[in-house]
């Protein structure tokens, strides 16, 4: 159902971040038109499957309903919403029937051309939406984007998997071959090598977002050719950990905490945490404040952490996901060249910033990586 | 309605008054038995609201709403409906000729990736108008090829059309995929495989002084041309004859097997169109979102309107409205989304049992019997 494009971002902890870092963080270019509206913020966010999936859905859910509780907030939501005008017409509705004074889009397809359109037809509504798509020069001024970089999260994963692996081989499900999924394969890469030299990540893709007898198929042939932790890049981890947990193999999470799902061999996993974002909004609407039309990041601006350990990880590995995400927070980069991709074409010549707009057309599989994205 | 119409009373020009009645009490039956069984189903529905403590008159109150309380809902609602006329004609043809055909999916899909694909090469090298009539024929015809190959299935080789359309559905959207992930994928777009966009110069636009777009207006006429071919052409009185009664049509001399693909490919071609409109007038390009579920919702649509051409067209209405008050009913009475899912399911099941219903009425029969086939 939902085929989210971008990467799925996760939310975990109910617990409320002050960070106002968040709006501040990646955002230049602030919008010149301001709502100023005497009673309270009204925030409409639309998704495109259930609010209960285990995944992408449940992780923005759960960072609405963190809102909620915020004197002055309200929130309405609204699941299931396909990538075509159904969107449109939902946002529309939320603004016209409910007053909304944002409008969040946590869909892909949501972005164009529906979400460009609306915000060009309701210039005092602001409308944000959760993939790096939003350009100044193209755009309207009223429209914005959020995101996260999850692949440090999976980092963080693959420096903990390093020290977890006996075979050194780690396996990876990835749903379809594109820029962001290939980012988190290849910097959990990069983690586990950085721990342990021989680790090699051996990936299967899917084909599709949730695809869940591909994926528990998936898990049983890298588990079968020696693989010993299994993550994942799809809709729903919850297939994949618990079939990696029946298995007897560790596992990284993806999205949000499935450590409930694998008490065994939780080690940790990636997340969002997009309380950071959406509480920084509601507070600068409530001010009156303009909101950035950009907002992004990871670490260094609390938008992505990891889950807690789980049974898994081993103070070895602890230790060392510790460290790396205050490497992180420091922005201590994850690409450093030169580096090859599986085919042996130098594709990263230097070292890049986390942040750098060359990692976001990434199409390649890194030396390391196991696998084909053809 | 229709089949009363045929009735063989009706040619003699000294009975036309008589015939009238028949025709007007039978058409009664067709109305009110349908509205019969949507009361039963919404109270089914406020029941079971009551039993998870929900007001059923807000629920009711919302729908209205949300689906035609407003100049903005009631643009909402069509704009939501205009997909299923297509896709429901998609199955009431089929069925007239006594096929359950659940293909509507696969050949939007593969509809609106023909159109968005035979565009790219014409592309600010062939004006608009053209370019979009050439889509539009390409989303017919290869939409009307997929269905079409289904009913050729069936009466070539005896396969059930049922399943064999369903199966299609999948293997045309992994056709899609296939592409779009593939060959024809649009580089400058790293995260979302899609073919290289139409751009707004080949968009159709919307129906002048409203939000809706044109697939409305075709879906609308395309449904009353289809219910001409179907009541008023000797080709839509053979099909209904095959529909009733195939071995009797063959023993005819009826030409089953042709009539069979041709209402078959009507069909694949009429979910074809509704693909080229999601191309040409809402998505502008070809990506996973064309498969957003309007062929499937077009089955419920058609069986709602007892594949009548006609009355598809209210009753697409009808589901857009409900559709359309969905989001204001998951926003102000806090249900999930299944909530609108529940009743339109109770609304199938109810519209099914009410079939039995039919003939059973005397207050629906005129004195001259009026056989419906």
């Amino acid at each position: 159902m939902s085929s989210l494009p971008v990467q799925r971002f996760h939310i975990s902890r109910r617990r409320f971040l002050h960070a106002a870092g968040a709006a501040g963080a990646a955002g230049l270019l602030t919008s010149t038109s301001q709502i100023a509206r005497a009673a309270g913020v009204t925030i409409g966010i639309v998704y495109v499957g259930p609010r209960d999936d285990f995944g992408w859905n449940q992780a923005h859910a759960v960072a609405i309903k963190a809102l909620k509780g915020v004197a002055g907030v309200k929130a309405v939501e609204e699941e299931n919403v396909p990538e075509t005008d159904a969107c449109a017409k939902s946002m529309e509705s939320m603004v016209n029937l409910d007053g909304a004074d944002i409008i969040l889009g946590t869909s892909f397809g949501y972005f164009s051309p529906f979400m460009v359109d609306l915000a060009k037809k309701y210039p005092k509504v602001q409308f944000r939406h959760a993939a790096p798509l939003w350009d100044a020069t193209k755009h309207p001024k009223n429209l914005g984007s959020y995101f996260g970089y999850l692949n440090q999260g999976h980092y963080v994963d693959g420096i903990a998997a390093g020290l977890s692996t006996k075979s050194n081989k780690l396996g990876f499900v990835a749903a379809k071959p594109i820029a962001s999924v290939l980012s988190n394969i290849n910097s959990f890469m990069l983690g586990a090598r950085k721990t342990n030299p021989n680790a090699v990540v051996q990936v299967i893709f899917t084909g599709d977002w949730s695809m869940p007898v591909r994926e528990a198929e998936a898990v049983n042939a890298l588990v079968d050719a020696g693989c010993d932790v299994i993550t994942c890049h799809v809709d729903g981890p919850k297939v994949v950990v618990e079939t990696a947990e029946k298995r007897g193999v560790k596992t990284c999470g993806h999205n949000a905490s499935q450590a409930p799902l694998a008490p065994k061999g939780f080690i940790t996993g990636a997340e969002y945490k997009w309380e950071t974002i959406y509480k920084g909004y509601a507070e600068k609407l409530a001010k009156g404040e303009a909101l950035p039309n950009m907002v992004a990041g990871g670490y260094d601006t609390d938008m992505v952490q990891n889950t807690p350990f789980g049974a898994g990880a081993t103070e070895e590995a602890r230790k060392a996901a510790t460290a790396a995400i205050a490497d992180l927070k420091a922005k201590k980069p994850i690409y450093v060249g030169p580096l090859k991709d599986n085919k042996g074409k130098l594709v990263i010549d230097k070292s890049y910033d986390n942040y750098d707009p060359y990692l976001d057309q990434m199409d390649y599989l890194l030396e390391g990586v196991v696998g084909s994205i053809t | 309605m229709t089949e009363a119409t045929f009735d063989a009373t009706a040619v003699s020009p000294s009975n036309a008054r008589r015939d009238f009645i028949v025709r007007l009490r039978s058409s009664a039956e067709y109305i009110a038995i349908p509205v019969f069984a949507l009361v039963v189903s919404a109270l089914l529905f406020s029941l079971f609201l009551a039993a998870i403590g929900k007001s059923p008159v807000e629920f009711f109150e919302l729908v209205w709403r949300g689906g035609f309380g407003t100049a903005f809902s009631v643009q909402n609602t069509l704009q939501r409906a205009a997909p299923l006329i297509l896709t429901a004609l998609a199955v009431a043809i089929p069925a007239r000729i006594g096929l359950i055909t659940i293909g509507g999916e696969g050949a939007l899909v593969l509809g609106g990736f023909a159109s968005a694909a035979i565009a790219i090469p014409m592309l600010d090298r062939v004006p608009p108008l053209p370019t979009l009539l050439i889509m539009a024929m390409a989303g017919a015809l290869v939409g009307g090829a997929w269905v079409g190959l289904a009913g050729a299935l069936r009466h070539y080789r005896g396969v059930n059309e049922t399943i064999s359309s369903l199966l299609l559905t999948y293997i045309g959207i992994a056709i899609m995929n296939f592409f779009v992930e593939g060959a024809l994928r649009d580089l400058t777009n790293p995260n979302k495989p899609s073919t290289k966009p139409l751009g707004d110069a080949y968009m159709i636009g919307k129906i002048p002084g409203t939000d809706v777009h044109w697939g409305l207006a075709a879906g609308i006429i395309i449904a009353i041309l289809l219910h001409i071919l179907m009541t008023r052409t000797t080709f839509g009185f053979a099909a209904r004859i095959t529909g009733g009664n195939a071995r009797a049509a063959l023993a005819q001399g009826l030409p089953v097997g042709r009539l069979i693909v041709t209402c078959t490919a009507i069909a694949g071609a009429c979910a074809g169109l509704a693909g080229f409109f999601e191309v040409a007038a809402i998505q502008g390009r070809a990506n996973a979102s064309l498969a957003a579920g309007y062929g499937f919702t077009g089955i419920l649509v058609s069986f709602l309107a007892r594949h009548n051409p006609v009355a598809i067209i209210f009753v697409a209405i009808m589901f857009g409205g409900i559709v359309a008050s969905g989001g204001l009913i998951q926003r102000r009475m806090d249900l999930p989304d299944a909530t609108v899912l529940v009743l339109q399911g109770l609304t199938f099941v109810v519209l099914l049992v009410s079939e039995t219903l039919y003939g059973r009425f005397a207050i629906f029969k005129a004195a001259t019997t009026s056989d419906r086939t």
